[in-house]
């Protein structure tokens, strides 16, 4: 810790890490704070798309410009955390081909190579989708991981000198004359004042309560977006409903899951903190999304959960409500000078939210520096294939190369960090494909505190059975690494409340088999519903 | 809410309880085998996401099936990773050793008119040792003798015309090993459906069922095979016959991996293809059949439950039948896999895995110390009489043997 940063950034999702990682990039003294993990908010709770812009191309028009052009970075600088599948905007037949027709002239001018198919070969090659398509469009939509690229942006911040503090709240900002100088912090430890030049606010929907206490006002409308995660792959590839946005018509394939989104609902502050699917919103989503995957009517959901997303309203009300990119400088717009907010944006435009909050500080702070940000690879993702090679060697059929290929697809160059060798070769979750490698490389360079930050670095328990294999030997495990062996039964108690939110929306079929399973396991508990 | 929630990748049933790596006998010989829950479920949404997941170790699976008979939830674990070696299996580092011991048919087509020098080279140490040394065949291995006259030679020459005298028939798939190497089995057959008042036809075309050539990755020289067997059943049984076997792996083959590794449809004649104790047990249960023994037979005998039986739950009608015949003393051996799974423990880098896996079997007959062990598959035979010097015989031979003349 030093004593007085540059740049404090509040909030330690997809836009904190990466507005950490510019701003440290350019030589400022950076602090990053997050008051539970990094990626715990909406920035871990979406569908994990990059967005090639076509589904803006329509009506938003700057936004669509915005992705594709971020699209094509983030294909570059983070090639660990976008898997480039491809996407589909399909068309059934109540939908007709007239949106399609504007719609792929909408995505021309926005720069997005969008291409007519033959509805034929595009039932034949991806034979998921439902087979009475009247027209597909191909754009270049992509999967994305949102926690590996927050780490990835993380790790790269602190090894160009930022600092992050996590597990510690903002509880007010420190003021002198009118100017925010700094903040006051709350953790296990107490609380403390950290003194800042600038401070920015990029915590989702959050800021605006931070700002309030600053004295500023930002209209946020919290709308609440519910995703459910089936057990495969259903298509290798992004589909998309051809038609004016609406809830559930996008599936992305994540990792080795498929996600199902969204619904849209405003929602009170107050339920932020804790969202829960309702068994309306899965009804929504099932119905919807046969529709675009018939075979999703009997595809074992492993989960459900839901996001918030941080929706700016400055002209007051919801239907104005902006999803794109809102960067406000506090000192011009509200006399506050030292206190600036990023918010509104996409995972996808992160990068470009955290340039233009970075440009803004520098000039602020006078400091003439120009982003790197989009030319140098992400932590992780610089291309060294040769090396990375030599940790996967599976095909020598070793049982020591177990998990090793996941792991280099989850951490890209890092995984050479990891030593598969020894007890590093123990595979922990078998559905995700974690070692005790992984696990223990995690535990030193992100500094979990549980089994449930484990899991937002590894993929532990993310798989078909949600921990219920794996648990108590990964709670044993971290519990060992962590110095604390008394707390393994509170790790696995922890984990498995929050396993158990995310099943009881879809608790039917295989998974309520599953649930049962886990229950008769670990002993019947009453879980918080 | 949904119906259901099991899609055509029939692994989503997978709770992970992993009873199948309890039972897969792979697992307990090489630590390098990850076993059947990962091997199947776990891998498989990987190797969706991307083939690269494909894992080499695949290849030690015996395709014993014994992880689907275990699984509580109906998984299809060893099709899951069958189906995956067919579709990701990297090259064969000795693709004509396996292109031999896969063509099954091809092979013995060539060898027959040559049996008795066949016969006489290939078990030569000199032989054996280009064998072992060049192609990988393990030189602990003795080839089965291939016969001087095939099957269907002898039933075209000397039988069928015979046969013509019965009012009713069904309809024998003899398999490779049967017309190739052991004509006997299939005369053994003959005669025990002739003393039953059955007259014996043939498949208007017979291949290969298959089994080795899906096993050694060879998936569409398998399903052609299979689609000329497929339309041979469908016209034997459209004419009102059943159709037998006496080998319990073509059996599973053409029962069941036809439609769920080959994905053929096998409706038209799946119902009836049996194997021909089962069939014959049936028989005489109905009182259809009544079948006429010797006094003085008498015959100690160990059953072994070949892991393909045990997969169709068959075990019972053989068992049961070979009880009927008198004076036979029949020790039903504890289920374990012999090792050799086909043409797997020929392999050389196999042997020992091969054998580790036979071991409890080959205790436990010693143990029982029969003259002879009964079982239904000829790989079994091989594999056992290799590494106990007790001869197999298939059921249907003992009954013949013990039939009244």
């Amino acid at each position: 810790m030093i004593k007085e940063y540059d740049v404090i950034i509040v909030g330690g999702g997809i836009t904190g890490a990466c507005t950490a990682r510019d701003c440290a990039l350019r030589g400022l003294k950076t602090l990053l704070i997050e008051r539970e993990d990094l990626c715990d908010g909406a920035s871990g709770r979406n569908h994990g798309l990059l967005h090639s812009g076509a589904r803006y191309a329509v009506n938003d028009p700057e936004g669509a410009r915005e992705c594709i052009r971020e699209n094509l970075i983030l294909k570059k600088i983070a090639s660990n955390c976008v898997e480039a599948t491809g996407g589909l905007f399909i068309s059934l037949p109540e939908d007709g081909l007239d949106w399609q027709a504007k719609f792929v002239t909408k995505c021309r001018e926005a720069g997005i190579d969008a291409r007519i198919l033959d509805p034929e070969k595009v039932k034949r090659e991806v034979p998921a989708v439902n087979q009475s398509i009247i027209g597909a469009v191909s754009v270049p939509d992509a999967s994305v991981d949102p926690f590996r690229l927050t780490d990835a942006n993380a790790l790269d911040a602190v090894r160009h000198g930022a600092d992050i503090l996590k597990f510690c709240s903002v509880e007010d900002f420190v003021r002198e004359s009118g100017r925010v100088v700094g903040v006051r912090v709350r953790n296990a430890g107490g609380t403390q004042e950290i003194r800042g030049r600038e401070v920015v606010l990029a915590a989702g929907i959050w800021a605006a309560r931070l700002a309030e206490k600053a004295g500023v006002h930002i209209s946020m409308l919290p709308s609440k977006g519910s995703l459910l995660v089936f057990g495969h792959r259903v298509a290798d590839i992004v589909i998309n409903r051809c038609r004016k946005p609406s809830n559930a018509d996008i599936i992305v394939p994540d990792d080795a899951v498929s996600v199902l989104g969204t619904t849209s609902d405003k929602v009170p502050f107050e339920d932020c903190d804790d969202m829960r699917v309702t068994a309306a919103e899965v009804e929504v989503l099932l119905k919807e999304g046969v529709q675009l995957v018939p075979s999703l009517a009997h595809t074992r959901i492993i989960r459900a959960y839901a996001g918030v997303r941080p929706l700016v309203s400055e002209g007051g009300d919801g239907r104005s409500a902006s999803r794109g990119i809102v960067l406000l400088d506090h000192e011009t717009r509200d006399g506050v000078p030292g206190l600036i907010t990023i918010t509104g944006g996409k995972l996808t435009t992160a990068r470009l939210m955290a340039e233009m909050t970075a440009d803004l500080v520098c000039s602020k702070l006078g400091v003439n520096a120009k982003c790197r940000t989009a030319q140098l690879p992400l932590t992780g993702s610089e291309t060294a294939e040769r090396k990375v090679s030599k940790v996967i060697d599976h095909k020598l059929g070793n049982k020591a190369q177990e998990g090793t290929l996941a792991a280099v697809g989850r951490h890209g160059s890092e995984s050479l960090k990891m030593d598969f060798k020894g007890p590093g070769a123990e595979l922990v979750c078998e559905c995700e494909q974690v070692t005790r490698a992984e696990i223990a490389y995690s535990i030193k360079e992100f500094g979990v505190r549980n089994l449930q930050d484990l899991r937002r670095h590894t993929r532990i328990g993310m798989g078909t059975c949600q921990g219920s294999h794996c648990v108590r030997r990964a709670a044993e495990i971290l519990a060992e690494e962590l110095g604390c062996p008394d707390r393994a039964g509170e790790f696995l108690n922890d984990y498995l409340q929050e396993r158990w939110k995310g099943m009881t929306p879809v608790l039917w079929g295989e998974t309520l088999r599953e649930a049962e399973f886990m229950r008769n396991r670990y002993g019947r508990k009453d879980y918080e519903i | 809410m949904q119906e259901n929630s099991l899609s055509v990748f029939n692994f989503e049933a997978c709770q992970k309880c992993s009873i199948c790596n309890t039972v897969c006998p792979m697992m307990a010989a090489n630590p390098s085998y990850p076993g059947p829950k990962k091997a199947g479920p776990d891998q498989e949404r990987y190797r969706l996401k991307d083939p690269a997941f494909y894992d080499y170790a695949l290849k030690y699976c015996l395709s014993c099936k014994r992880c689907e008979v275990a699984c509580p939830s109906g998984v299809q674990v060893a099709d899951i990773i069958q189906k995956a070696r067919l579709e990701h299996a990297p090259s064969s580092k000795h693709p004509m050793r396996d292109a031999m011991l896969a063509h099954t048919d091809f092979m013995g087509t060539l060898a027959s008119p040559f049996a008795g020098l066949v016969n006489e080279v290939l078990p030569l140490r000199p032989v054996k040792a280009v064998l072992d040394g060049a192609f990988g065949i393990d030189a602990r291995r003795t080839f089965p003798k291939y016969s001087s006259e095939k099957f269907t030679t002898w039933f075209h020459r000397k039988t069928e015309k015979e046969q013509a005298r019965f009012d009713r028939f069904v309809t024998y798939f003899h398999g490779c090993y049967v017309n190739y190497n052991y004509p006997q089995l299939a005369k053994d057959f003959v005669k025990v459906m002739n003393a039953a008042g059955y007259g014996v036809h043939l498949l208007e075309k017979e291949r290969c069922c298959g089994v080795a050539l899906v096993a050694n990755n060879f998936g569409r020289q398998a399903v052609r095979q299979a689609k000329v067997n497929i339309a041979s059943m469908e016209k034997a049984v459209a004419g009102g016959e059943e159709v037998l076997t006496t080998s319990s792996s073509c059996t599973y083959m053409m029962r069941n991996d036809y439609s769920e590794v080959l994905n053929l449809p096998t409706d038209g004649y799946r119902d009836s293809l049996s194997l021909a104790c089962k069939w014959l047990y049936g028989k005489i249960q109905s009182g259809d059949v009544k079948l006429r023994f010797r006094k003085d037979f008498r015959m100690k005998l160990s059953y072994h439950t070949a892991c393909h039986m045990q997969r169709l739950g068959w075990q019972t009608y053989t068992i049961e039948l070979l009880k009927l015949v008198p004076g036979v003393e029949l020790t039903v051996l504890d289920q374990n896999c012999c090792g050799i799974a086909g043409t797997f423990g020929f392999k050389k880098e196999n042997y020992p895995y091969s054998q580790k896996v036979g071991s409890v079997l080959f205790e436990d007959i010693r143990r029982s110390n029969p003259q002879a062990v009964v079982t239904e598959c000829e790989t079994c035979k091989w594999q056992i009489e290799m590494s106990t010097g007790i001869p197999v015989l298939n059921p249907i031979s003992v009954i013949a043997a013990a039939l009244e003349d």
